[in-house]
């Protein structure tokens, strides 16, 4: 056979094994690891899973600004199990992703250097405690109107992660609403202090779930795979419609003059986003971004002596272990 | 020049009773402290009462592409299953 012959039945071969692949999404089997897949899928999800464990990572950030001022030890216990959990999210998410064939250096190598993403909404800073309230309120209300349809995604080791992440992410929520609940029950301080933090959060949260549909790049591949089964329209619209009587229960005003209930619709009309802020936020311009990766690569940083210490605990442990044998 | 620590796969037992399950991957530098992180990343909500830690490196996977020759050969052996056999309908508990 000719190079050219060659080369031909090999995209031949690749066209059909990528044919049998769609074919298998589209019925709803899950892919694994040891599965063959098109190099797009596997860059696209290794880009969405490890931006998604990124954030969680980062996510601790903002909030473990608080843990050692909380107002209570019931607020402490809470929250610092909440910044546990995140943690914990971040290890299933990376795990996940180190299934595509990449290492665990390489994505924090990415994250470090700027080249990975993480979610615009942890670039802002929290001033307050009331913003633990909003944070677990708003933020985490926002990721699982984001997180629950991942669970049926077609990567298996992803679906497999968010559905643990999503078992544990309800108690966030709820902790943030409840806080929100008794500074609103609270002195007019108190109140205004969460009426202020859902000023300063309602519109990143509406701009986390992603840039507008005619804006988003990569919605309509990853519909396709599944690793998206709403469009961030979608997912913002459903959020605001479940927020807004929640924020009629606490007593507060969301901070948008043109939201309004549409009968016809049966939706909320809601005012326009400041796009700009969003991807001024994203390139990393946003009122935090330069702290957040000082903290975490410092920590990463000051952490490398224990690492290496550990190994060689572990490496000489090991050798212990061969010597006695070898003694026998 | 920093090592990296090794890939562990994490088994827990939900109950006694149940089989371990495969319940992800975590990051360590030995057996224990696979064992001890395993405990914290994934048995934060009393999710186990066994944890078993296994290198990655240790498991050998069959590769799907194979599946063919390794898992088709048992598709046309209806004969070992139950209902390959008949029965008269006044036999109950068979």
């Amino acid at each position: 056979m000719s190079e050219a012959q060659l080369k031909n039945t090999g995209t031949e071969r690749s066209r059909s094994l990528e044919e049998i692949f769609e074919q298998r999404i589209a019925n709803d089997e899950k892919i694994e690891p040891k599965d063959w897949m098109p190099e797009k899928y596997r860059k696209t999800h290794i880009r969405q899973i490890s931006q998604h464990a990124h954030s969680e990572i980062v996510g601790m950030l903002p909030e473990g600004n608080w843990i050692t001022r909380a107002p209570s030890l019931r607020r402490k216990v809470a929250l610092l199990a909440k910044v546990q959990d995140e943690a914990g999210h971040g290890l299933y998410l990376y795990s996940a992703c180190e299934t595509l064939g990449i290492s665990r250096d390489e994505l924090y190598d990415q994250l470090h250097s700027g080249k990975a993403k993480y979610s615009s909404i942890f670039n802002y800073p929290t001033v307050t405690w009331a913003d633990m309230g909003a944070i677990g309120w708003l933020v985490d209300g926002a990721a699982i109107i984001n997180q629950v349809p991942l669970c049926n995604t077609s990567y298996g080791p992803y679906a497999r992660a968010m559905i643990r992440v999503c078992k544990e992410e309800s108690f966030h929520q709820r902790q943030g609403f409840e806080i929100m609940m008794s500074l609103c029950n609270g002195t007019e301080v108190q109140k205004q202090m969460a009426q202020d933090a859902l000023n300063r959060w309602w519109w990143p949260s509406l701009m986390m779930l992603g840039p507008t549909d005619s804006e988003s790049v990569h919605t309509e591949q990853s519909m396709k795979w599944k690793l998206k089964r709403k469009t961030n329209d979608e997912l913002r619209q459903q959020f605001i419609d479940q927020t807004v009587p929640q924020a009629d229960i606490l007593g507060l005003t969301i901070p948008d003059p043109d939201l309004k209930w549409n009968e016809e619709t049966g939706h909320y009309d809601f005012g326009e986003i400041d796009w700009e802020e969003f991807w001024q936020v994203v390139k990393g311009h946003g009122p935090c971004n330069k702290e957040r990766m000082n903290a975490r690569v410092g920590a990463w940083e000051r952490g490398t002596w224990v690492r290496d210490a550990a190994m060689a605990y572990a490496e000489k442990q090991q050798d212990k272990k061969v010597n006695s044998a070898k003694a026998v | 020049m920093e090592k990296n620590w090794p890939l562990w796969e994490i088994f827990v037992r939900s109950k006694n009773g149940l089989e371990h399950r495969h319940f992800g991957s975590l990051h360590a530098a030995d057996a224990e402290m696979a064992l001890e992180n395993a405990r914290d990343v994934y048995t934060r909500r009393s999710e186990g009462v066994s944890i078993w830690v296994v290198e990655s490196k240790n498991i050998t996977a069959s590769n799907p592409e194979n599946n063919g020759e390794l898992f088709e050969p048992a598709q046309d052996k209806i004969y070992r299953h139950p209902t390959f056999y008949t029965l008269p309908d006044e036999i109950k508990h068979m």
